[in-house]
């Protein structure tokens, strides 16, 4: 893992302090609450509708199990006890006293952490694949550049004012996980023709009231030119994105109305200004900090572990899990666990301090002490022996954190909704909490297959709702909560928007109309292994439609 | 015009709170004032500025309220969330149920 150096602890540190200094003043009333407003946010802090809210920075979702411990200490002693994952790789407090926070932030630095960036106009928390540094089909750890433009990003003098803010996610694999597509920037590792290790470079993704999938406008970046490259791209945002109207200030919408091809002119125009300038990385600096993601020790073992095989067989409910939550690791007799943060009726992301404390002790038995938070909101243990899976589920199952559910419908991203989120319009978890229930049987959940279902409380689509197969989307309807569907999005490789499928539901009705859409996909797909998406992208909406509106519907265009 | 009452957040902590009689900031709904008019409500927003400037409250606004067999109901989910001191999630993670502002 990456670790301070002087330099990095001496900058939070101060930062720190003088957030002490900011707060100290808001409270004497030597600045007022428009004056406290900005600096709050640059230090994660927002005031929602219960209380205030930080938002504190996991960078490329990779912790130590010294830091989960400290986020469990943090929800103990200075929230009510629990705390919750983002799609961003970020864990939300959600009743910190204000007064309190600098004395939050202290305990963070002292393991390496804190909550710069986590808000405001500026270059957000970088996000990486979650399976960085074990994934099967990895060139690269992502890590390693996540890391290298966390630390070009963090305070950057030119972007700390942009039009709106901005989110890179990094993926060194070809397969994507880190949803890419949907970011300001994504960057994708591939190889070229000579076997070169470079970044395909995807711009103006993103999600919010105006979806759009992103474009790639560099086909294949080297890797000592990803600064400049980034720092041409921000540049031309910050030069032409429009400051007029908070609704039209991302990318996304410099790039679809200044068009791809002037875009890409124009930072092409600007990469070559600076390409060959002091931003070129190099390769001592990228093996520097390779350093620090080195593989831990892993043994020596054989990948066919009679134990195992003889426990997967003889517990059904264990063999779910390994079907759902188990992925291959690129070292033999090794493998990855998914931990689901998706128990049955649980709010999704939500994690006690008791259950952190649970995972980092987990970690240190049984992962070289090292967790992962992925942007769907689960926690990941990267390097498990085969041989050690049977007692890891055990625990985990005693813990509820072993639903047999990642990449299935109960495994959905939610937004904190109505119930916490002064933006919002409806409420998120406790729909998610129905759906979860009515789901529940694990052999129908593993019947169903990859199914992604997310749901957002408001336009904004913090629940990724767009990019899910199946998306919920909360509106208010003069002042009732209402649920409008869309189906057949993606955040990965075959990234897409969903479609309205028609008018909202009642807050009373949506969960069966969720079961409407899954009873019609079951009938209609040509086999188990005909992936939801599949059926959808072969048969249409309509057949949906049909299910949920009856006949008169089915042909009419997408209403709300 | 319908009742009206004014809510805020306590500058300190964050926790929602509402203007009862005398200028006093409550955590509980059911004891803040009712203004019945746009003069009680002007001049409770008044006293709300006030406590602004003397950094007890952050974030004030009015809330319309109904009467609902002698009840006062906030009119709208969003300030019946607000006024019932935590999320409506029914979940073992977490202890929101258990702490209303003093």
């Amino acid at each position: 893992m990456y670790r301070y150096d002087e330099f990095d602890a001496t900058f939070v540190r101060e930062r720190v302090k003088q957030f002490r200094g900011q707060v100290e003043r808001r409270l004497a009333g030597e600045i007022t609450e428009e004056q406290f407003r900005p600096l709050r946010l640059q230090n994660g802090v927002y005031l929602q509708l219960h209380a205030y809210m930080l938002r504190v920075a996991i960078p490329y979702g990779t912790l130590s199990s010294r830091q989960l411990r400290k986020l469990g200490f943090i929800a103990r002693r200075f929230d009510r006890g629990f705390g919750h994952f983002t799609t961003r790789q970020n864990i939300q407090y959600n009743w910190p006293q204000l007064d309190e926070i600098p004395a939050v932030l202290e305990h963070l630095a002292e393991v390496e952490m804190h909550a710069i960036q986590t808000s405001g106009n500026c270059i957000r928390n970088v996000t990486a694949d979650h399976y960085a540094g074990v994934a099967v089909d990895e060139i690269e750890d992502p890590r390693v550049y996540a890391e290298i433009i966390r630390q070009w990003s963090t305070l950057h003098p030119e972007f700390a004012f942009l039009p709106r803010k901005f989110k890179i996610a990094v993926t060194g694999s070809p397969t994507d996980r880190a949803a890419v597509r949907v970011h300001d920037i994504g960057l994708r590792m591939l190889r070229n023709e000579s076997g070169e290790a470079g970044f395909e470079v995807w711009v103006g993704g993103g999600l919010g009231r105006t979806p759009v999938i992103g474009v790639a406008i560099k086909k294949f970046l080297p890797k000592q030119h990803l600064l400049s490259y980034l720092e041409s791209v921000l540049r031309v945002y910050n030069q032409l994105g429009r400051r007029d109207n908070l609704y039209k200030a991302r990318i996304k919408i410099l790039v679809t109305a200044t068009g791809v091809e002037e875009f890409s002119r124009l930072v092409e125009e600007e990469w070559q200004s600076i390409k060959d300038s002091v931003l070129t990385l190099p390769q001592e600096e990228i093996d520097r900090i390779q350093a620090y993601f080195a593989p831990p020790a892993y043994e020596s073992l054989p990948d066919w572990q009679p134990e195992f095989e003889t426990a997967r067989k003889a517990n059904a409910d264990f063999g779910r899990w390994l079907q759902s939550n188990v992925k291959p690791h690129r070292v033999p007799g090794y493998a990855i666990v998914d931990v689901s943060l998706k128990p049955e009726s649980g709010a999704p992301g939500d994690a006690s301090a008791d259950q952190m404390d649970i995972v980092a002790d987990l970690a240190d038995e049984y992962s070289f002490g090292e967790i992962r938070v992925t942007h769907h909101q689960n926690l990941v243990l990267a390097h498990v022996r085969k041989q050690d899976l049977f007692a890891l589920w055990q625990r985990l199952s005693a813990s509820k954190m072993a639903n047999a559910n990642v990449g299935f419908i109960t495994d959905m991203i939610a937004c904190p909704g109505l119930d916490y989120c002064n933006l919002a319009n409806a409420r998120s978890i406790p729909v998610a909490q129905r759906i979860s229930r009515h789901f529940g049987d694990p052999k129908r959940l593993a019947e169903i297959g990859d199914l992604r279902l997310n749901i957002s409380g408001c336009i904004n689509a913090c629940g990724h709702h767009h990019v899910a197969h199946i998306g919920i989307l909360g509106v208010d309807k003069q002042g009732e909560e209402f649920y409008q569907i869309t189906l057949g999005g993606s955040s990965r490789d075959d990234a897409s928007i969903g479609k309205i499928v028609g008018p909202a539901f009642s807050n009373e009705d949506v969960v069966d109309a969720i079961e409407k859409i899954v009873e019609t996909y079951l009938d209609k797909r040509n086999d188990a292994s005909e992936r939801f998406i599949e059926t959808y992208r072969r048969i249409g909406i309509d057949p949906f439609k049909e299910s949920l509106y009856g006949n008169s519907q089915a042909r009419r265009p997408a209403a709300e | 015009m319908s009742v009206q009452m004014i809510t805020a957040n306590r500058l300190h902590d964050g926790i929602v709170v509402y203007l009862a009689k005398g200028g006093v900031w409550t955590p509980r709904f059911a004891e803040g004032e009712l203004l019945q008019d746009k003069a009680a409500a002007d001049a409770a927003l008044v006293v709300a500025e006030e406590a602004v400037k003397a950094r007890q409250v952050v974030s004030v606004y009015l809330i319309d309220v109904a009467i609902e067999e002698g009840v006062p109901q906030p009119t709208n989910t969003r300030e019946h969330i607000r006024a019932s001191g935590g999320p409506t999630i029914e979940a073992e993670v977490g202890s929101w149920t258990g702490r209303i502002g003093d």
